[in-house]
């Protein structure tokens, strides 16, 4: 039964996958209730839904079969804090007389369980976030990117000339990590499809990012936050190596260019004076980023 | 440093010790001459000084090392931090000395292992609701490998493997540079201090996105706890939405503990290591900083790995660059000893409630450390030197405890500085003396009624060393050197009639009565208070008085049938080690006897006294002198002498109590080369305040009269009741 809706409802955004067929006859076409086909052309006419909802069109993905329909997977996301407003919406639109089971998962699932119940009068199938992740992963990977591969990574990554992002092949994977970087931060090893535990998380994620932004830079969205960065220079706000020993460490093998001290220039008054905020963005961004990096490379190690 | 400089330098101090020295007594009347000559004299000792102050005294401090730069081979300074490069010119003109810059980590770690070595009570670990914030460690006899994380601008993850093998294995960029510039952006504060301070009053869940705010109320069902930080400042990704100053330090500090916690543990799991030392500015002693540090690393190890702090973490870079400047004096052969005088304590618990001694302690604070004349080592015959605790009670723990032996050195203050201004009736400054001491020791003990951490662990024997080291710095070497002669003369006039009524005894008699010779002598202690009142109001309280004081048997703790069962049935015991407690009636008529016997079993023995004076034990030098007057009397005595069947050894300590992890290391020797197989430990302060819980090797006998009704109490008695454990190991 249609719609087909997927849910994961976090604790900064809520993403929504919605699968439109393209394959409908005009029998089916006939048979559509009004309240589906207002929900279909309403989600598929429109990129952008009240004041914060926005459709990734970059991202859609054409022409799927899934489970021998064939058609467009549209990816939705919004704030979690307009869940209410989303709830209301359902319930307007008439959603529960679609009789469908609306899967979702996260923390929110759990969260606004209650609020579908009596707001939209709908019942949740709550399903593992974890479980749901692994199954993304391994399933976005295998229909691929519109013809490209989804996975990827970068070569070169610490020499700006020759670092260059290429496909990766994830046919053979396991065991891998799993880095999910949401508000926090969720680090799972695979060694099968089934076969997966979490091996630990930290709370440094996007919204360590996004909500030191806001306070240091007065930004109200995560894309201004990372805008704000692309154009910011975070060697203003960091102590880095050469700072302190005036060139590379050696005894360590530490380069001049590493970070010694995330934020350490921001001791002084002087300096804190003369950076801008894309300045202090950019080193939020590179603060929360290396720090994943270092947390996950020592899981990988580990593990 | 960045903000303080912490300065270390070897001194020479010139204090008093008191001698005794034998008369040349032929032809003299000796009768009515004293036993020996006693005198007191200067001696020289060696001192390690750490001082800490803020940058802004540097060159006051400039000014104090250039009066006080008495070497004039000195041509360096060496130094060590970000501090070498700043102030290097300003200290080379001040100075005349060339700088000599020393690498920071190496500085670190050296000082790290110093104090790891030499400073009981270095490390503890933080316990959040406990009565006991600070849980003191035991030295352990081999303190490698271990994970030290340095917590500066940056973080530094060290592991060290052996006093000269470290790696540095790690590191992170959010550490206290992170906490302190991110901090001053969010919050407009500016000082480091400040900051802290207003941590430890937000509230972190107002900025900080839980898991329970991601999962409502059902997080209970995925077996999370709904407190968990699921995003660090998760509640402020709005613009229309005022945080507190004091909620985003909070936020903040909690987010970085946690992180620098969590990447400690993983390298401390990869390296496979269960100990973590946390060091460095960002730390300070700060409970909110040492609290959430040990919550992460419990979190993320699940128990496995400890956090560890150091009390003077502060002073490992300076004391390191000190050892790398007197390498070739090689100061890691030297055993060293804290002086509890000349140093101030750990900080207070909470930065407000004593805002006074936290200014002193955060601006200027000292260390010292004496030189000690020979190494100590563990007793070889301790069964578990890891797990040994000399200690029996632990009163930073137990806090009745604490009270009532606070208020007992409180109460017998009055009277040990007067019997010190009365040792030295000749001394025109004693009583000003005597009245700085009691000053001193009496500001000692309200800090400790405050702090009880200050200096480790609190325990009746760090109490009284406290005191020794007290009365030494005010030249009250050996308060009651007068009177251990007199006793030991008096004592040693009846030695002989105590010998000839034992021999007169059948055997079993016999031992039962060298035994109460041994607990009678053991009543005379002028350190219990209700003892010292006898013996002053009683001049002729005698060794059958003493006798007649003792609880019969059965004694509190009793074992002596099974002792007199070994002695009966079992071999000779091929060598036995006496710890000695006082002079007089104590060592010569109770101790000396049963030596006696024990060498016509065909024992040897190793009779071992005292390096320095404590309250009125027995010192080695006065052992030597008494042993030659009994051994004048006595010829079994004589022979074990010259046969060397009796030895006299000293323990290497000054105190009133024992630590069996610190003796000298020629007992040691003489120990293992004896094949010892008896360890005697006697007196309150040896066998009942320290080590009744101490696990030998070999057979033990541990004995003392409760000398203070509140002690006796407690274990279950009355005033003078008798503990006589006689142990023997599990097979």
């Amino acid at each position: 039964v249609f719609p087909w809706f997927g849910l994961d409802i976090g604790g900064t955004l809520v993403k929504l996958v919605y699968f439109e067929p393209k394959d409908i006859t005009a029998e089916e076409e006939e048979e559509e209730v009004e309240n589906l086909k207002s929900i279909r052309k309403y989600l598929t006419s429109n990129v952008a839904y009240g004041s914060t909802g926005i459709r990734d069109v970059h991202l859609e993905l054409k022409d799927l079969t899934l489970c021998g329909r064939k058609g467009n997977l549209h990816f939705i996301r919004f704030p979690t804090h307009d869940m209410p407003a989303f709830i209301q919406m359902g319930s307007e639109k008439h959603f529960s007389s679609l009789h469908t089971t609306l899967c979702a998962t996260g923390g929110g699932a759990y969260k606004f369980e209650q609020d579908f119940r009596t707001m939209g009068d709908l019942e949740l199938c709550k399903l593992d976030e974890l479980d749901c992740l692994i199954k993304g992963v391994l399933y976005i990977d295998s229909v691929g990117f519109n013809g490209h591969s989804e996975c990827y990574y970068f070569e070169n990554p610490t020499d700006a000339e020759r670092c260059q992002k290429l496909p990766f092949n994830l046919e053979n994977p396991y065991p891998l990590l799993l880095v999910n970087i949401g508000s926090g931060v969720s680090i799972l090893a695979v060694y099968s499809k089934e076969n997966y535990k979490r091996v630990t998380g930290t709370s440094l994620g996007g919204g360590t990012f996004f909500g030191l932004c806001c306070l240091l830079t007065g930004c109200s969205t995560f894309e201004e936050a990372l805008e704000m960065a692309s154009r910011g220079d975070s060697t203003k706000v960091d102590k880095l190596v050469r700072d302190i020993y005036g060139g590379d460490y050696e005894r360590f093998g530490l380069p001049g260019w590493a970070v010694a001290s995330s934020f350490g220039n921001m001791m002084s008054k002087e300096k804190r004076e003369s950076v801008s905020k894309e300045d202090l963005a950019k080193a939020t961004l590179i603060t929360i980023t290396n720090n994943i990096g270092s947390i996950a490379r020592m899981c990988a190690l580990n593990e | 440093g960045g903000s303080l400089t912490k300065l270390a330098y070897y001194s020479t101090v010139q204090h008093k010790v008191a001698r005794v020295r034998s008369f040349d007594c032929s032809g003299k009347d000796i009768e009515n001459e004293p036993l020996y000559e006693i005198s007191v004299q200067e001696e020289i000792t060696a001192r390690l000084h750490f001082i800490k102050f803020e940058n802004t005294y540097i060159e006051t401090c400039l000014d104090f090392i250039k009066d006080h730069l008495v070497n004039t081979e000195t041509k360096v300074i060496k130094a060590t931090g970000g501090g070498a490069y700043k102030f290097k010119d300003l200290i080379e003109k001040k100075l005349g000395l060339k700088v000599d810059k020393e690498d920071v980590m190496t500085c670190l770690i050296k000082g790290c292992n110093f104090v790891l070595r030499n400073i009981p009570h270095e490390v503890f670990a933080y316990q959040k609701d406990s009565d006991t914030e600070f849980r003191f460690q035991t030295n352990h006899p081999n303190i490698f490998p271990y994970l030290l994380v340095n917590i500066g601008s940056g973080v530094s993850i060290v592991k060290v493997e052996t006093e000269d093998k470290f790696e540095w294995i790690g590191g992170s960029s959010i550490g206290g540079g992170t906490f302190w510039g991110l901090g001053a952006l969010l919050t407009k504060t500016k000082k480091f201090d400040e900051l802290l301070q207003l941590a430890s009053k937000g509230q972190h869940t107002n900025v900080d996105m839980l898991v329970k705010d991601v999962y409502g109320g059902a997080y209970q069902t995925l077996g999370l706890s709904g407190n968990l930080i699921a995003s660090s400042f998760g509640k402020s990704t709005t613009a229309d939405k005022e945080f507190s100053k004091e909620d985003m330090a909070k936020s903040l500090l909690h987010m970085i503990s946690n992180d620098i916690g969590q990447l400690a543990c993983l390298y401390a799991k990869l390296h496979n290591l269960d100990k973590i030392y946390f060091g460095g500015f960002f730390i300070r002693g700060h409970p909110v900083t040492m609290r959430t540090i040990t919550y992460s690393i419990n979190f993320f190890s699940k128990g496995e790995v400890q956090a560890l702090f150091l009390r003077h973490e502060g002073y490992l870079g300076a004391i390191g660059a000190f050892l790398k400047g007197a390498e070739q004096d090689n100061p890691n052969q030297y055993s060293w000893g804290e002086n509890y005088a000349g140093s101030s304590g750990l900080m207070s618990t909470s930065p407000d409630v004593y805002p006074m001694q936290r200014t002193r302690s955060g601006t200027f604070d000292m260390l010292e450390m004496d030189r000690l004349e020979r190494p100590l080592v563990n007793l070889p015959l301790l069964k578990d030197p890891s797990t040994y605790i000399p200690d029996t009670v632990d009163l930073t723990d137990d806090a009745m405890a604490r009270k009532y032996w606070l208020t007992c050195f409180e109460e017998a203050l009055d009277g040990v500085a007067k019997r010190a201004a009365a040792s030295q009736p000749d001394s025109i400054d004693a009583l000003e003396r005597a009245e700085k001491f009691r000053q001193k020791y009496w500001n000692k003990l309200q800090t400790l009624r405050q702090q009880p951490f200050a200096y480790g662990t609190l325990t009746v024997r760090s109490l009284l060393d406290t005191r020794e080291h007290c009365l030494n710095e005010f030249n009250f070497p050996d308060p009651y050197s007068k009177v251990k002669q007199k006793e030991n003369g008096i004592a040693l006039k009846c030695f002989q009639s105590v010998i000839e009524s034992l021999d007169s005894l059948g055997w079993e008699e016999r031992q039962f009565a060298l035994v109460k010779g041994l607990l009678a002598g053991n009543v005379f202690d002028w350190g219990a208070k209700a003892v010292s009142d006898v013996l002053e109001s009683e001049p002729q309280f005698g060794f059958e008085e003493a006798k007649s004081k003792l609880q019969e048997r059965p004694w509190l703790e009793d074992s002596y049938s099974q002792w007199l069962e070994r002695l009966k049935e079992g071999p000779p015991h091929k060598c036995a080690l006496i710890f000695a407690d006082n002079s007089g009636i104590d060592i010569i008529l109770g101790v000396f006897p049963f030596v006696r016997e024990l060498l016509s079993r065909g024992t040897e023995v190793i009779l071992a006294c005292n390096s320095g004076p404590a309250l009125n034990d027995v010192t080695y030098s006065e052992s030597l002198i008494v042993t030659e007057r009994i051994a004048a009397m006595d010829p079994v005595i004589q022979s074990a002498l010259r046969e060397e069947k009796l030895l006299l050894v000293q323990t290497g300590s000054s105190s009133p109590c024992l630590d069996l992890s610190r003796l000298d290391k020629g007992l040691a020797v003489l120990v293992r080369e004896r094949k010892t197989d008896l360890v005697i430990i006697e007196g309150m302060g040896r066998a009942i305040h320290t080590n009744y819980y101490a696990a030998l090797k070999c057979e033990s006998l541990k004995l003392a009269v409760i000398k203070n009704s509140w002690l006796a109490d407690r274990l279950g008695g009355k005033i003078f009741s008798v503990i006589f454990k006689y142990e023997v190991p599990c097979k």
